[in-house]
């Protein structure tokens, strides 16, 4: 990360592409399917289970049992989570304006959004898991947990890179020539923020 | 095709100007400024709204699903163009990027349909 | 480190880790291998070690012989036979060929497109550490006792309720070699993309380098999905989720559909690199190029693609419903046309060459007729009513053991013999290694063929033991009687290889008369491998350095003195201190000792009740964090 030797740079590539980037982007196809495969175990799943709570309101043999998700608390979420993509590239823009002090901000902002995003998730597993939601409660459980949960992981492990680069930044490392490395945490963050488009559609909106 | 842009690559780079300039270039004048930053964000912004907004609209429900997979879809897509810079970018990482959400698309939804037609 | 020389200054960390990287690029002692990042070391220590695990899953394989030799033995028990099959299976497909298929693609990628290394040498190392670690860790069950015993494919719910940590060891195994092998697909990818020679255009490029590129992004595009499968069933087994749990609304359907998504590619991933290495040496030992090279890279490509449409193939018998069955049948009968294609190509470029019948050429051509066999007892898969008959008996067994030994093994056993010499500096004795190739090809002959009878009589396959009077002794016994002759041709080999590293005649730089760029530089390379990167002027780069057509349009050797760049070469060889190396570094291996560490603690932890395995899950991802920002805060080269 320190030292940029030529081929990071872009220089002598055989597409001109730069190594990392072409990396990163690999890894974020790569990614699709991860996210794919979840979302799509998640859509098979939809409505299957047979034990309450349940996502929606749902009534079964007469008995009408209340949803568990709670649409305006997530849209705040989803909103936060979108807001931190602003920041994100606003950071890079600054960064590569050479705007190292603004940089900083907004990656502290962006990583601050992310913490909260996180935080909203962690009140809202919670919430669930005092209303019986369980990930061996009932299939939904299983798949709402674990598809959230890896998205969480993602969120977090931005972050962590997040804050990385804000102390790199603080030593003065991340300078306009590296801005290649705020432009990859980038390109992860606004992937993570992405599945979170679709999440949020496809798992809390769709009945 | 893949063959065709190679050589197209391999063109420019043998008349570019030196690669320190093309760096610069690639990262000062072709990415949008902070205002159209804002710009998408009020959008996106707005049209997370218009999700949650249809979401109690009892009079839509039939039309609710493509609404919202519609909306959706505006926003991932100004998310991956402005912000992942696709739209500025090499057409090769657009590629992959949309290969990937292709593949996995078309594989799910095929797994899906053969796991239905069972159930 | 640093309080161990108190009387001095002090030593910092940052001086004690430069001090450890200056001894470990001597290229001397354990330590220079140990924090290597040079794709040569990396691809020797991933071919021996997929080598000896080729030996431990070979001696699984014996031990199914054995108990099948004739009805009613009971060498093994039931559940023993159960380990030993997964584990046999698991071992060949993982650990086995996908490794030795790595091996090549750390070997010759960068040899064959001009390049120093890796377009990441670190990952690299990396992925070579991270695969050594899953292996051991799916492996440790010998050690305790918990060994998988579910198969290959861990069908859900059996492997869901399979006692004891045996399918923990497998399922978060392969959750390890599967960082590995995305690893390295992400680096082959961006490497032959990015770090050709000047003039290599993409359609200039070796077919092997061609399918390294095909196999990489199936990795990189199957692997996820059976991640995703693997973390379900681990959740379910953890932490009774029902992902697999009819009683709650689960399908153990889609594990199947999840395993079967990646699993197909899987088994391209497993044959195109053998596939590649056979392209490259047909042409080199007719003396005549590839036949039809574009068509060749195109079916390779195609098959990518349509590899992704025929998983439920392995499902007909589940109850997928007409149509879901015939249109797999039908994109499973289809994709046989790019796989033909290859075939035709390769016969067309042995006609009419003149044809060199060393060791390479015989276990290439093995591979061409071995995999004919296979293919076409695949076609009879894809008729849908015949695989009904098929389906779990001893026919498939033949098919596929036809396709991954006869295609897959042979392919890599072809370019063992073929570019030998270009690591060692010496020949593999062709005498003996003409003697290693029929033994195989008897032997594999005699296990596999009588297979096909067997399933066709009716032989169920992972059955442990079957009575008298079946129709079955006669080819159960020929079968193990090959096994045997498969495992004496192996001694043949090992003998064969430890015999010529000591006292194998000394190979030139290029003893075949090659075609591709490896053979311009000196067996074995150097480290930096190109004194000055080639300029690349055609397809089949170093054949056309050394050949010209003369004006009655007949090939002829380019007189001695006149070839161009291989003389200079030599001369700025002098001159390699001027070329900047990544440095070595042990960080890739740090971070790889935190999966395992995690891997355990999540095994264990129930078990323990928290006392020492729960503590061991977040001391890996520290142990992870730690190498992954030493990793990033090193200079990477001088």
């Amino acid at each position: 990360m320190q030292h940029v030797t030529p081929a990071e740079h872009g220089m002598e590539t055989s597409t001109g592409l730069d190594n990392r980037k072409l990396l990163m982007w690999l890894f974020l196809a790569s990614e699709c399917l991860f996210f794919g495969s979840l979302v799509a175990t998640y859509l098979l799943y939809k409505g299957r289970s047979t034990t309450p709570p349940f996502p929606h309101d749902t009534t079964i043999a007469g008995v009408e049992y209340s949803g568990i998700y709670d649409i305006p608390f997530t849209s705040v979420s989803s909103f936060v989570l979108l807001m931190s993509s602003l920041t994100m590239v606003l950071a890079l823009a600054a960064l590569q304006r050479d705007n190292r002090r603004a940089a900083q901000v907004w990656i502290l902002a962006t990583a601050l959004l992310g913490i909260t995003f996180l935080a909203g998730q962690a009140f809202e597993f919670t919430e669930f898991y005092h209303e019986g939601l369980t990930v061996s409660s009932s299939v939904f459980g299983s798949t709402f947990f674990v598809l959230t949960g890896f998205h969480g992981t993602h969120v977090a492990v931005g972050v962590l890179i997040l804050l990385s680069l804000f102390v790199m930044g603080l030593r003065g490392r991340l300078t306009s020539e590296r801005s290649l490395n705020l432009e990859l945490a980038g390109l992860y963050w606004h992937f993570v923020d992405v599945v979170w488009i679709v999440i949020f559609t496809f798992v809390y909106l769709i009945q | 095709m893949l063959y065709e842009r190679r050589a197209r690559v391999d063109a420019q780079r043998d008349t570019n100007a030196p690669p320190e300039d093309t760096h610069l270039a690639m990262h000062g004048e072709s990415h949008p400024g902070y205002l159209e930053y804002v710009k998408i964000a009020v959008i996106l912004g707005a049209i997370t709204a218009v999700e949650v907004g249809v979401y109690y609209v009892e009079a839509i429900e039939d039309l609710l699903i493509p609404i919202l997979i519609a909306l959706s879809t505006v926003k991932f897509a100004l998310v991956a163009l402005w912000f992942m810079h696709l739209k500025f970018d090499n057409r090769i990482f657009s590629w992959l990027f949309v290969g990937g959400i292709m593949l996995a698309a078309s594989v799910f939804l095929v797994a899906w349909t053969t796991l239905d037609i069972l159930l | 480190m640093a309080s161990a020389i108190p009387e001095q200054r002090p030593v910092s960390i940052g001086e004690a880790l430069r001090g450890l990287r200056h001894e470990a690029a001597t290229y001397k002692g354990i330590l220079s291998w140990i924090a290597t990042v040079d794709h040569k070391r990396i691809g020797v220590m991933y071919g021996i070690t997929a080598f000896i695990f080729f030996l431990i899953g070979g001696l699984e394989a014996m031990v199914i012989r054995i108990q099948l030799a004739q009805p009613n033995q009971s060498v093994v028990d039931p559940q023993q036979y159960n380990q030993i099959f997964t584990m046999h299976g698991t071992t060949m497909i993982f650990l086995v060929v996908m490794p030795m298929s790595a091996a090549f693609f750390n070997l010759m990628v960068p040899l064959m497109i001009g390049a120093r290394d890796v377009a990441f040498p670190r990952l690299n190392a990396f992925s070579y550490w991270v695969f050594l670690l899953g292996a051991l860790f799916l492996n440790f069950g010998w050690i305790t006792g918990d060994i998988p015993d579910s198969g290959w494919f861990g069908y859900a719910p059996l492997s869901v309720q399979s006692l004891g940590h045996g399918m923990d060891f497998w399922m978060l195994g392969l959750q390890i070699l599967g960082i590995s092998s995305m690893a390295g697909g992400f680096n082959f990818i961006v490497t032959i993309l990015n770090m050709r020679a000047p003039g290599m255009s993409l359609f200039r490029m070796p077919v092997f380098i061609w399918m390294t590129l095909v196999t990489s992004f199936l990795i990189i595009l199957a692997m996820p999905v059976i991640t995703i499968a693997l973390f379900e069933l681990g959740f379910d087994r953890f932490f009774a989720a029902n992902f697999f749990n009819p009683e709650n609304g689960g399908d153990p359907l889609l594990w199947q559909h999840l395993f079967w998504l990646f699993g197909h590619p899987e088994v391209y991933i497993l044959i195109l690199p053998a596939m590649g290495i056979v392209s490259e040496i047909l042409p080199t030992f007719a003396r005549k190029p590839l036949f039809g090279y574009p068509f060749v890279v195109f079916s390779g490509i195609l098959i990518g693609f349509i590899g992704w449409g025929v998983w439920a193939h392995h499902m007909f018998t589940t109850g997928l419903g007409a149509p879901a069955n015939a249109a797999f049948g039908v994109s499973t009968m289809i994709i046989a046309v790019p796989t033909g294609v290859k075939i035709f190509n390769w016969l067309g470029t042995l006609w009419g060459g003149s044809i060199h019948l060393a060791t390479p050429l015989l276990f290439a051509v093995g591979m061409v007729a071995m995999f004919i066999i296979g293919g076409l007892s695949g076609v009879t898969h894809a008729v849908v009513p015949s695989d009904f008959q098929q389906q779990d008996t001893y026919y498939v067994v033949a098919h596929f053991h036809y396709v991954l030994f006869g295609g897959a093994i042979f392919g890599l056993f072809s370019g063992i013999y073929y570019w030998f010499s270009k690591f060692t500096g010496r020949m593999l004795s062709e005498g003996i290694g003409k003697v290693h190739f029929w033994l195989m090809l008897a032997g594999f002959n005699l296990t596999f063929f009588p297979h096909h009878m067997l399933g066709l009589l009716g032989m169920p396959r992972r059955i442990y033991s079957y009575p008298e009077g079946m129709g079955w002794d006669v080819y159960n016994m020929i079968s193990t009687v090959g096994a045997f002759v498969i495992a004496a041709s192996m001694l043949v080999f090992m003998f064969n290889f430890i015999r010529s590293i000591k006292r194998g005649r000394r190979a030139s730089a290029d003893p075949w008369d090659g075609r591709t760029l490896e053979w311009t530089i000196p067996s074995p390379p150097p480290p930096y491998n190109f004194a000055t990167i080639p300029v690349v002027h055609a397809r089949d780069e170093a054949w056309h350095r050394k050949y010209v057509e003369d004006d009655q349009g007949r090939i002829v050797r380019v007189p001695a003195g006149a070839e161009h760049d291989v003389e200079s070469h030599e001369a700025a060889g002098a001159e390699g201190h001027h070329i900047h190396m990544p440095l070595p570094s042990i960080f890739p291996l740090i971070a790889a000792i935190g999966l395992p560490m995690i891997a355990f603690g999540l095994t264990y932890y129930q078990d323990t009740h928290g006392e020492w395995a729960l503590p061991l899950i977040p001391a890996g991802v520290v142990v992870l964090l730690i190498g992954i920002f030493g990793w990033g805060l090193e200079p990477e080269a001088e």
